[in-house]
């Protein structure tokens, strides 16, 4: 059952992908296709990123503990997004010109934010497959798996930098985080007192 | 015993010195129209099949200010919009305003002019010739497009009013009508759009006011029925939607402006070498094309207009 539920979810997580492609082909991804490439797969990235985020408040909240089964395949996708994002910036933005890139991560803090944000996300692509978590051990590994708030913090944040002026769409991505945030803490707490 | 050849190779097989430093480029302009093709680039015409609604404007004029540069399409040029009055996603206001009025439009012209009018669109539009101006438009977002504008200048309406001697700049107003423009309802610029020029630079003849695009009459969603068009400076600068233009002695207080006086300026000028606080204005995606270009200083019309800010310093001028 959770094996075909997974096979729904990761084919329903590439077709964000196959839609870009797809459009690109057909000219079909507006007078700009290179913005809205770069656009979709930060905007996705961000989604996944916190749709991860959510298994673990949402298994406390409704005590389906199989919603930290598609925990690691959503964490993935956020790395998978994030990299083709990274990917669209190094190629089509700045033609892979190294002093360039350099430079630009140096003096514009959304770019660095975002870098940042696809760097945090790196050793926990690394180390998410079931050897790395033995080898770490459960709780350094979770330890490490942490930095996916980092991640998404600086994610939001790199988001909210670059708009020109309607801040709405990042304000709501933030907004979303902070639930995820004092769910989180409440647990906490709960848990300590309890 | 020393043999002496002469060169074997012609000179017309040598590589240019200039062409031999751009090899690179060369080499990735080979290799990648297949990738470029498969990412949807390849443009062959310039015309969409998506035919133009609007009505084709008579008696249209060529004139001297044209481009050799390939215009975007009318496609492009009309689905691609920032005009936040309509929302702020580019495809907003060809969506939200397809059922703009802008019949009956009245504008009012009133300030330091010894002709204050309110005049109905018609009646301000009569005495002027229209004529195709193809200009560069260079948005503040580092992208840009070549459109053929319908308009007339700017000055020859100016001269109409008759300017009186304390007015120094001009002010103009985009209409804000709640019940038309669903954008109005968050309060992300200070409605309704304001922007403005220094009397010299409205006189300017490179300074139109559009009423049309590809000879017919503009879309709404391009600022329809009146709008200015300011080809060396950012595109916000270029209002839409006209319906109040101010003579005034002071420096108006522009929508991007009182919106972050850090990150925009009154001038607004299209300059490379002054970046926009969080981006680089030195290059610019123009609509159509894979790679980037360069940005050109007022955006490529500096011979004709530096002179108007000769001595001034425009880093601080932004």
């Amino acid at each position: 059952m959770i094996r075909a539920a997974k096979y729904v979810v990761f084919v329903s997580a590439l077709c964000p992908m196959v839609y870009l492609g797809w459009g690109a082909w057909a000219h079909a991804l507006g007078a700009n296709p290179i913005e809205t490439i770069t656009r979709e797969t930060g905007v996705w990235t961000l989604r996944f990123l916190l749709l991860t985020l959510l298994a673990t408040p949402l298994r406390r909240w409704t005590g389906w503990n199989d919603a930290i089964r598609f925990r690691r395949m959503l964490g993935l996708f956020a790395f998978f997004y994030g990299s083709l994002h990274l990917a669209t910036y190094l190629w089509l933005d700045q033609f892979f010109d190294g002093a360039a890139i350099i430079k630009d991560i140096y003096k514009r803090p959304f770019i660095t934010a975002g870098v940042s944000a696809f760097l945090l996300m790196l050793p926990l692509a690394l180390t998410s497959t079931a050897g790395m978590i033995r080898r770490l051990g459960g709780k350094r590994w979770r330890q490490l798996h942490r930095l996916a708030y980092g991640s998404a913090v600086v994610g939001v944040v790199h988001y909210w930098w670059l708009v020109k002026a309607d801040i709405r769409p990042p304000r709501n991505y933030a907004i979303i985080l902070g639930v995820l945030f004092v769910s989180r803490i409440w647990y906490g707490l709960a848990r300590r007192r309890g | 015993m020393i043999i002496r050849n002469a060169p074997t190779i012609r000179s017309s097989e040598i590589t240019d010195e200039n062409v031999y430093l751009r090899r690179r480029e060369f080499i990735l302009a080979a290799a990648v129209p297949a990738l470029a093709a498969a990412a949807g680039f390849a443009r062959g015409v310039t015309l969409d099949a998506a035919q133009p609604a609007q009505d084709q404007i008579p008696n249209l004029r060529k004139s001297a200010y044209t481009l050799n540069e390939e215009w975007n399409t009318y496609g492009d040029i009309t689905s691609y919009n920032n005009f936040y009055e309509f929302g702020t996603d580019k495809a907003d206001p060809a969506r939200n305003a397809k059922s703009f009025r802008v019949k009956p439009w009245t504008v009012k012209i009133d300030g330091l002019v010894n002709k204050p009018a309110d005049y109905q669109l018609e009646d301000l539009l009569k005495p002027h010739a229209l004529e195709e101006r193809v200009y560069r438009l260079r948005c503040v977002e580092a992208w840009s497009m070549v459109i053929p504008w319908v308009g007339f200048a700017l000055a020859d309406l100016l001269k109409r009013v008759e300017p009186s001697s304390q007015a120094k700049f001009v002010e103009f107003t985009t209409l804000a009508d709640r019940s038309q423009m669903p954008g109005l309802r968050s309060a992300i610029l200070n409605w309704p759009y304001v922007e403005g020029l220094r009397l010299d630079e409205a006189m300017h003849p490179l300074t139109i006011l559009a009423v049309g695009l590809y000879g017919r009459t503009l879309p709404n969603q391009n600022g329809a029925p009146l709008r200015l068009v300011v080809p060396w400076k950012y595109g916000f600068k270029s209002i839409k939607s006209i319906v109040r233009i101010r003579l005034v002695d002071k420096q108006p207080t522009t929508a991007w402006v009182a919106y972050g006086p850090q990150e925009y300026g009154f001038y607004s000028n299209v300059n490379p070498q002054v970046d926009h606080p969080r981006w680089s204005q030195g290059s610019e995606r123009r609509i159509g094309e894979f790679f980037k270009r360069k940005t050109l200083m007022f955006n490529g019309y500096g011979d004709q207009v530096a002179g108007l800010y000769a001595g001034m310093d425009l880093r601080r001028n932004f």
